[in-house]
Formats: C-alpha cells, structure tokens, sequence
C-alpha cells in the first residue's frame, strides 16, 4: 500500500549544510530526469534526491509491514473459509510489499535492519491510516475499499517514477493493490446488501474511514515541504491535492452504489469545476496522528517492537547457526 | 512408505467416512488458524511469510475435506457450515494443532511434527480406494513437502544454534511429543476406514514418521524424547482447554449474525 505525502519538521537550526554539488553533475542528473530516462543504483544522484528517495520508499515499506497489524486483527475471526484465505494472502502481499520495498531502499546504501532500527525508535514514519483501530468486519472491507483505493492512486504514478528500482518494485506492487481494492469493495458490496446489521456495519466503518483515508494524500499542497522538488525530479507526478481530489471524483460514485452516505454534509456536485467539492480535512487530527496521538499509535509501536524483542533469539540462532556452517564450510 | 491401504474388507458408512475426513480436515483447519495469529508478529518479514503460505495450503486442504464431507453426508450443509458452526466436542482435529502458538521455536516444533505426520498419513491416503480422497491426499502431499522443508530447516537452525535457542526447542519438543501419540493409536473409526481400504493403517505409519522425523532431530542436534502418551484425544473430541477460545475467535461472526452472508 500506502506512500504518504508526510510533512516534516524544517530543518533545525544548527543542522548539517546540504552537500554543495558539481553544477555539471547536477545539470547532467537533470537533462536525464528531463529526458525521461531512469536513474539506477550506481548512476550520480543529488544528495538530496538520495535522501528524499530513502525516506519516501522506507516510509512506505515500514506502512507495509505495519499496515500488517489493523488486518491480522481480523484473521482469525474472518467470516468464512473463502474470506479467510483471501484476507490472509492480502496481509502476506503487504509483507511482500514491505520485503521487496526494503531492498529496493537497500540500493540506496541504506540497510533493513538500520531502517528497522529508525521504524522501532520512532524516528521513521509510516502512513497515519494505520494508527486507527479495525473494530469490525466492515473496517477490512473499508480498509481494501477506501486505503487501498487511495494507495493506488498514490502509487499509479509512482510506476512512472525516475528511480528505476522504486519504480519496478511498484509496478508489481500496483498490481496486486488493484486485486485488494476489488476484494475490500466485494466485501463492502455484500454487506451493504446484507442483514440490517451488517448493512449498519458498512456504513460505520465508511464513517471512520472516510475522512482518515483523504488525509493519507499527505498535507495540503500549500503546506507540503517536499511536493516542488519531488515534482521537479519526477519522483512525484501529481501534487497531493491533485490526487486527493481524483481520489474523491472516483470513490463517491461507489459509496452510492452502495447505497452508504458519504459523511461530509458539504459533499456536492460542481457541474462548471466538473469536481466534487468537498468539507474542510481536520488538519489538526492529522498532525496529531503523525506525531504519535493516533488512536493506535502505541499498540501499532508496541506489536512491533514486542515482535522484534521476541524474534531476538530466533535472529541470533540462525546466525550462529550460519557462522557454524560456514566455518564447517572453510575446513572442509 | 509402507504398503498403505488395504486391498478389500468392508467398505465404510458414510457417516464414517464423513467423521473421518473431518478429523483431516479439522486438523488443517485449527492449524491454519494457530498459524494466523503469527502473521505480522512473526521474527523476520520471511517468516510472516512463510506462516502464511503453510496456512494457506492448509485452509486450501481443508475447504476441500469440508466440501467432500458435506456431499458424503448430504444433509445440505456447506463447508462453512462444517468450519464454523459445530460445537467444540464435534470438532475432531489432533489436539496438537490447537496447543497455543508459545514462542516461535514452540510453533516450529508443533509444525515440525504435524508436518512430518500429514507427510506420511497424505502419503498413505494417496493409494486410498476413495478416488476423491486419493486426489486431495496427492494435491496435499506436495504442498506438505514445503512445509516440512520449512519447519525442519528452522528446527535445524534452531536446534543446532546458541545455547538458548537449542535449550527452547529440546523443551518444546520434550513438552509436545506426548501428543503425538494420538496420531498413531488406532481407535474403532481408524479400524473401520482402514478395514475399508479408505486409509492406511495408523499404527503402521509411525515407523515411516520417525524416519522423516529422525535424521533432522540429529542434524538439529535435540534429543528424542521418551515416549509417553498424552490423554487428550482431540480426533475423539476430548480437546485440551486451548480449543474453545481458538473456535470462539474462529465462529465469531458466524455465531453473532446468524444466516447472514459474506
């Protein structure tokens, strides 16, 4: 799933100088950037782009992998076999995602297991979606639905990106995120035509989701640090408003196939803007999640550092056990 | 693998053949579930990964038992009837599958053994006069040789690691394999299915089992345990205190919104 457009503190007073670049290597960067060409791991790259590519690519394979926690919820009380089975292959796709996102952040020089330090101190972000809490079966299907839908809209252009190896691993990545959009609005589908309840249900989680799911488009364009570089080295191609608003023309038409109410009372058609026009995000809520006063925040941070503490001796056996080999190996 | 089915004898009831598949199937069923609660909490990426294929080809073994056991019986019920909406004495799975998931090398071990088991009993069951159930039997087989790859290179590693980590697997060991006693004690319904050329002699099957099971204990440097059997029966229905909060989890939405659809 899930880049976000995160904000970031400025940086502080005292902070390293940026690295002064070759103009001519930089000129050079950019007639390829200009050119459409892609660039690869050993070609010269800015410092800076360096730095946004990490911090963009590990942000969204630490979502991945943390992403795994609000859907394991529901694992284990999936309604039916069939659904079981779909659900558990869509978690294990979001650890693959998160795998195959780490090594593609690894071609920048940066390790795993560093970048996994940075997620457990908190130092490193992942999407703020994730830090909300799956109460009901409905949440998985607003879940598929809505996230997935808006990290499809995030990642599309993302497979047009100027690094190569971000841009391939999101290219399998968009594939299978269209298969869990399809099953979250299959899910949603059969519950908004179900019982009383169940219908109930589907409208509470649209309720809870909706308003979380157009903050992961990231702040507005007009507060984003990071949109007019990233565009101009076509790490991004769409501005967050732009995808927010994209998000929106396509998914409301959907809420109303399901027969559920969008919860936004300023929701309406412009006929002359051929857009909708929409109520005002609470900012505040987002920047409450990203700096750690989500709902899940805690428990999300807590499962995965217990699973990383518990995991420790595990980690360690496997490598004593390979060291074992290999010295066997040597005197053989 | 030993000569696994016999050749004639009485054929089976459906009613034994429908409680015979469901303690197959109810086994892969609970252990999909025991290995759901690992994902996303498991030591490495790889290893969420991995649960999740083992439970997926289980869940995939036991969609197809269920709905061969709902024609067998013909009373209408679906394989989601049969997951979902018995009560936990009907339920007729190993009782090893349903001991909780403990820490990783526990969860190693408890697949190890129910690996290795699920090897030789598909192995039998794919020469079973029931053609239906030879199939299932050779579609699980291949999946259970990946399974058992994986949980015997991690019980190697494991067992032949650091100091702690052997000393927690002999432990697990030491502590499951009375359960697996139950898998080899022939009881009527084992008898009647064998008798029936439907599946392989249980207590014959043991010998084929220690010797998948054997030389990876060696390797992973632990000790085979005494043997000693456990009185928990879950393949009759005498479950251990485990298995109702697992259903409880697992028949939730089921039991709350009775006859609603998914």
């Amino acid at each position: 799933m899930y880049t976000q457009g995160l904000a970031e503190p400025p940086a502080r007073a005292g902070a390293p100088e940026p690295v002064v670049e070759d103009a001519e290597q930089l000129r050079r960067f950019e007639a390829r950037i200009d050119a459409e060409e892609k660039i690869e791991p050993k070609d010269w790259m800015p410092a800076a782009y360096r730095r946004t590519l990490i911090r963009q690519i590990s942000q969204h394979a630490h979502s991945e992998i943390v992403g795994m926690l609000p859907e394991g919820n529901w694992i284990g009380r999936a309604p039916s076999l069939q659904r079981k089975l779909i659900l558990i292959a869509k978690v294990q796709d979001e650890g693959g995602h998160g795998a195959y996102l780490y090594s593609a952040a690894e071609t920048l020089g940066v390790s795993r297991a560093e970048l996994i330090d940075q997620l457990l101190a908190g130092t490193a972000k992942y999407s703020s979606i994730f830090n909300y809490p799956t109460r009901s079966w409905a949440d998985i299907g607003a879940i598929g639905w809505l996230v997935d839908g808006a990290a499809i809209m995030n990642q599309i252009p993302l497979c047009r990106c100027s690094y190569g190896p971000y841009a391939r691993a999101m290219t399998r990545v968009c594939k299978e995120e269209s298969f869990h959009q399809r099953q979250g609005y299959d899910i949603m589908l059969k519950l908004a035509n179900g019982t009383p309840a169940q219908k109930r249900m589907a409208q509470d989680a649209l309720d809870r989701w909706w308003w979380p799911s157009l903050m992961m488009f990231g702040p507005p364009d007009t507060d984003s640090q990071h949109t007019a570089l990233s565009v101009r080295w076509k790490i991004k191609r769409f501005t967050n408003d732009e995808l927010r608003q994209k998000f929106i023309d396509f998914t409301v038409p959907q809420a109303r196939y399901l027969g559920l109410e969008v919860p936004d009372p300023e929701l309406r058609w412009d006929e002359q803007g051929r857009c909708h026009r929409f109520g005002e995000i609470d900012w505040s809520e987002f920047h409450a999640v990203l700096k750690g006063d989500g709902p899940c925040n805690r428990e999300r941070m807590l499962a995965r550092r217990d699973a990383h503490e518990a995991g420790r001796w595990v980690r360690e056996a496997a490598l004593a056990h390979a060291a074992k080999h290999r010295r066997a190996a040597a005197m053989a | 693998m030993s000569e696994a089915v016999a050749a004639g004898g009485a054929p089976a009831r459906p009613a034994q053949l429908f409680d015979y598949l469901l303690r197959i199937a109810d086994t892969s069923l609970v252990l999909a579930q025991r290995l759901g609660e690992w994902i996303g909490h498991a030591p490495a990426i790889e290893e969420d990964l991995g649960f999740a294929n083992t439970a997926l080809d289980l869940l995939g073994q036991a969609r197809l038992l269920f709905a061969y056991a709902a024609e067998v019986e013909g009373r209408g019920r679906s394989e989601d009837d049969l997951a979902f909406l018995r009560e936990e004495a009907d339920y007729r799975n190993a009782t090893l599958a349903e001991l909780p998931n403990g820490d990783f090398g526990d969860t190693i071990v408890r697949q190890f053994l129910i690996d290795a088991y699920q090897i030789v009993l598909y192995g039998g069951l794919r020469k079973s006069r029931d053609a239906r159930l030879a199939e299932i039997a050779a579609k699980a087989l291949k999946e259970t040789r990946y399974h058992l790859r994986y949980s015997s290179n991690w019980l190697v590693r494991l067992g032949d690691g650091t100091e702690e980590s052997h000393a927690r697997v002999q432990a697990s060991l030491d502590r499951f394999w009375p359960h697996t006693a139950e898998f080899f004690d022939a009881d009527d319904l084992d008898r009647a299915v064998t008798g029936a050329g439907i599946a392989p002699p249980v207590q014959d099957l043991r010998a084929d089992w220690l010797r998948q099971i054997e030389p990876v204990l060696a390797e992973a440097t632990l000790q085979r345990p005494p043997d000693a059997a456990h009185r928990w029966y879950g393949k009759q229905g005498r479950h251990s205190e485990h298995l109702g909060h697992l259903l409880a989890d697992l028949q939730y939405l089921q039991r709350a919104h009775p006859g609603a659809r998914w």
